[in-house]
């Protein structure tokens, strides 16, 4: 008769954790690769409004963003004000702004820089139009109006 | 006889790495940006002429202080824009009171009976940015439907199956006709 079972320990051998390392190592190169800095402190409310038909914002790095909406520090009123980089900015501050924004890209990639403006959904027109108009003074004619993903008929 | 060097424990490596993926974990952002893309007019200046559009050629949206949409002076539910953007800018050779239509002829689609229809869009300084945002989007639309259309007539095929000529020669097709009107003084 053979003997099928074995007598003594019945423990289940432990797992190797040898290899753990390499995985979590895995993990971290991939989040690294993806990861981009938060490159602004928000100091404004930036609950954006929904649309459908929106693109895809290629080459961040061509990106620049003006924020805009109600502060967030309720003290300030909730009057909706421009922030440009990490300072709040008068419309008047824009045609410098995008300047710098110009001179830290390649030549090459200039005529490509796109504005991208963030504005919350409560924000009345008044100070968008005051914006565009001082980008159209500067010759940054493409802009994007960032939006979330969504029915514009719920807005 | 050289020393034996003992060996580096190991063990709290994955600890240190851990560390490392819990820091990337919560710096990562991977939120990629959306929007509705639009080309400022350049500037006007002061001495140049108006450019005169026939009535019929244009359908007046107007968006009001209080978010009251109005079209050609008609209050009209946002729900309708779409559809109405769509009927103005589809060519009607025989209806009078339609926008004058031309044939073009471009690669790939060959001729293509255009409307010469603009769409000029209005807002007033109190107008919210939702309600902007929202007319802009259902304007879009109008016209991406009328792309997809098109796209389907000529290459029987949806508008993101194109190619990237196909795509161009749609875009070309279907110009965006969105005019936005120089902010009144008041």
């Amino acid at each position: 008769m053979g003997k099928f079972r074995k007598e003594g320990k019945k423990e289940v051998p432990q797992v190797s954790t040898s290899s753990l390392p390499d995985i979590v190592y895995m993990l971290i190169f991939f989040f690294m690769i993806t990861t981009t800095m938060r490159d602004v402190e928000l100091k404004v409310k930036n609950a954006m409004p929904k649309a459908t038909e929106i693109q895809k914002l290629e080459h961040k790095s061509l990106v620049s963003s003006i924020y805009i909406g109600p502060p967030r520090d309720a003290k300030l009123g909730t009057e909706s004000r421009i922030q440009l980089d990490d300072a709040f900015a008068r419309p008047a501050d824009i045609a410098d702004w995008i300047q710098k924004e110009r001179d830290s890209r390649n030549e090459a990639d200039r005529p490509l820089m796109t504005t991208a403006l963030k504005v919350h959904k409560d924000t009345r027109m008044g100070v968008v139009t005051d914006v565009k108009q001082e980008l159209r003074k500067v010759s940054a004619f493409r802009i994007t109006y960032t939006t979330l993903k969504g029915s514009a008929l719920e807005n | 006889m050289a020393r034996k060097t003992p060996e580096i424990n190991s063990s709290s490596q994955a600890d240190i790495a851990f560390l490392l993926l819990c820091f990337f974990l919560m710096t990562t952002s991977m939120d990629v940006d959306y929007g509705i893309t639009r080309r400022l007019p350049p500037p006007v200046e002061q001495n140049d002429e108006e450019v005169k559009v026939k009535e019929r050629n244009v359908m007046n949206v107007m968006v009001n202080k209080s978010d009251r949409l109005l079209v050609n002076g008609r209050p009209m539910d946002l729900s309708l824009l779409k559809d109405e953007a769509k009927r103005f800018m589809t060519p009607r050779p025989n209806d009078d009171t339609a926008p004058e239509v031309e044939t073009k002829t471009f690669d790939l689609v060959g001729d293509v009976l255009m409307s010469k229809g603009v769409i000029s869009l209005q807002n007033d300084r109190g107008t919210s940015y939702a309600m902007y945002i929202s007319v802009q989007n259902e304007l879009a639309r109008a016209f991406n439907e009328m792309k997809e259309d098109l796209a389907w007539r000529k290459f029987h095929k949806h508008l993101d199956q194109l190619n990237e000529d196909q795509t161009k020669a749609i875009n070309e097709a279907v110009p965006v006709r969105i005019s936005e009107a120089e902010p009144v003084v008041y």
